[in-house]
């Protein structure tokens, strides 16, 4: 698979003298759903601001689909749209208006007939009349997904696309981005809902204090950093531990009730099979096991705050 | 060259106006007409000829050019502060499209507006009062020149304002107290020699003057001089904006 974006020793440090990016490296696929993960400040609206024009970089280079953002800008920011985070739009514009203002800003004839597939496909057909202000903030956040279509981009990205909406809306974006990258869009999108990233990205890049510090496959990354869970809900509860177990990370709770085993799927791929040997020939008896992963979000905070190593 | 991202914007600005006549359009124009109503008829009527033109008639390219200072500033650093101030700059900005056609769009839009309100005022002026235009091809490459170079200097005030008390103190503090020293109501010539020599450091003498000779072929300052200092200026507007967007002072962070 070739590479839409990439990026090489990209460094941003603002007038202030805050350094919001450092050495990025990084390339994204093209067709994938590629998610942005980092907290508060760690450069990735920064980031994607750089590529799409409204931010210069202090050094490095990026190129949109072979085209210098700076050099070329024409022919990359062409293949770019935009949903920002804020909601930032003209109030007293109407919908179609604004939409169709969008797709000539990037020098698109217009085409009333795909501005109106766009709006449909936003459920905003019926509110192609109304004026902006007049939207509630779950539409008006559609019609910047809209005005970001307009143009028919190759890339889109999405800056926080959920934030602040409510649990139907973000079904309905993910199948959209879904349906979008489908038709061959490559969609970055940052999020604070891990589970958004857990769930529809391809790759994950985790960025913090301006710089990735990881990228990976997402199923590849759940397997590799996740942690996993085996509880045995015992037949007779234990007051301590047998000796013969030591060595394990088994602890017990719920009164001794529930023998509860931990391990970190990258070092010992647990040793499930050899733990149930050996409860067996110590005469330890269960009813029932549960097993459960890590999700994306305890990893991503592990990452963040330990490096990745571990609790 | 983007030209349907230059239509965008030329487009999205004037439907603004469409949007609001009455702010745009009716509220200058009636400003302007009680000028004429109180200097041309009912005071002008009875002050002395200047340069053997009634009072009345002798202030109507200045106070045309008064309306068209500030109408090109306010427009151009309105149109091109809003967006800044609601945050939908983002999409200009993102697009592709070449500095010089952002400008062409928005100064394009504001000039546009200001030449508009120039021409219904100096129609609105003559139920008011009486006058001719010698040279009207001059008085119209005027008209747009002096919008172009102003809405030019609006578009910076635009860029440079972070607040809207600033959008309005350069027109509020420096434009309209120029405007009328500028030689709107008076004859330069009528003024002491040494304020004579003060007031050539006035730029808007010269558009007035230059404004005033294409009516009636008279003017305090030669007109070579006059074209040549109000092309000077737009150079240096012109010079500003594209340091604005090499620097991205601002615009981009």
């Amino acid at each position: 698979m070739s590479n839409v974006i990439e990026i090489e020793r990209l460094n941003k440090t603002y007038d202030s003298g805050f350094t919001a990016l450092r050495d990025i490296n990084l390339s994204i696929r093209k067709g994938e759903i590629f998610a942005l993960l980092g907290p508060n400040g760690a450069g990735k609206t920064t980031l994607i601001s750089i590529i799409c024009g409204i931010v210069n970089a202090s050094s490095g280079t990026v190129l949109a689909d072979g085209h210098d953002i700076r050099r070329d800008y024409r022919a990359a920011r062409a293949r770019i749209g935009l949903v920002p985070q804020e909601l930032s739009t003209d109030a007293f514009e109407t919908v179609r208006d604004t939409v169709t203002f969008s797709r000539g800003l990037f020098g698109k004839p217009a085409n009333p007939a795909y501005v109106e597939q766009v709006l449909r496909d936003l459920s905003l057909w019926d509110k192609r009349k109304d004026k902006i202000m007049a939207l509630s903030g779950g539409m008006k956040r559609r019609v910047m997904i809209a005005k970001a279509l307009a143009h028919e981009p190759d890339i889109l990205f999405l800056d926080e696309p959920t934030a602040g909406v409510d649990v139907e809306l973000r079904r309905d974006m993910w199948n959209l981005v879904r349906g979008l990258r489908e038709r061959g869009v490559t969609i970055i999108l940052t999020t604070h809902y891990i589970e958004e990233a857990e769930e529809m990205a391809d790759r994950v890049g985790v960025i913090n204090h301006g710089r990735i510090i990881l990228v990976e496959r997402t199923r590849d990354l759940m397997e590799k950093l996740g942690r996993k869970e085996l509880r045995l809900q015992l037949t007779s509860p234990l007051e301590t531990l047998p000796e013969a177990l030591d060595g394990l990370s088994l602890s017990l709770e719920e009164d001794g009730h529930e023998l509860v085993y931990r391990f970190d799927a990258r070092r010992d791929q647990g040793d499930v099979a050899g733990l149930l040997r050996r409860l067996a020939d110590l005469g330890i008896e269960f009813r029932d096991l549960r097993t459960r992963e890590s999700s994306l979000e305890e990893i991503f905070v592990d990452l963040v705050h330990n490096g990745g190593k571990g609790d | 060259m983007n030209l349907h991202g230059v239509k965008a914007i030329y487009r999205f600005e004037m439907a603004r106006t469409w949007r609001t006549l009455l702010q745009s359009i009716a509220s200058p124009v009636i400003s302007t007409s009680l000028y004429f109503v109180v200097f041309g008829s009912a005071i002008g009527s009875r002050m002395v000829e200047i340069d053997g033109i009634s009072y009345g008639a002798f202030i109507i390219p200045g106070l045309v050019m008064l309306m068209l200072l500030n109408e090109s500033i306010s427009n151009a650093s309105f149109g091109i502060y809003m967006p800044k101030f609601t945050g939908t700059i983002y999409e200009v900005l993102s697009a592709p499209i070449s500095p010089l056609e952002i400008v062409l769009g928005y100064v394009g839009a504001a000039a546009s507006k200001s030449i508009i309100l120039g021409l219904l005022i100096l129609a609105t002026s003559r139920l008011f009062v009486d006058y001719q235009i010698a040279h009207p091809f001059a008085m119209v490459g005027f008209l747009a020149l002096t919008a172009v170079t102003f809405s030019l200097f609006g578009f910076i005030i635009g860029v440079w304002a972070d607040g809207f008390e600033k959008l309005q103190i350069i027109p509020m503090m420096i434009v309209t107290p120029l405007t009328f020293l500028g030689g709107t109501f008076y004859s330069v010539t009528m003024l002491p020699p040494f304020w004579q020599t003060v007031t050539l450091f006035n730029p808007v003498v010269y558009l007035v003057s230059g404004f005033r000779w294409s009516f009636y072929g008279v003017a305090d300052v030669h007109l070579g001089v006059s074209l040549a200092m109000t092309l000077v200026f737009m150079l240096v507007c012109a010079g500003l904006i594209t340091w604005i967007f090499k620097t991205g002072y601002r615009l981009r962070d």
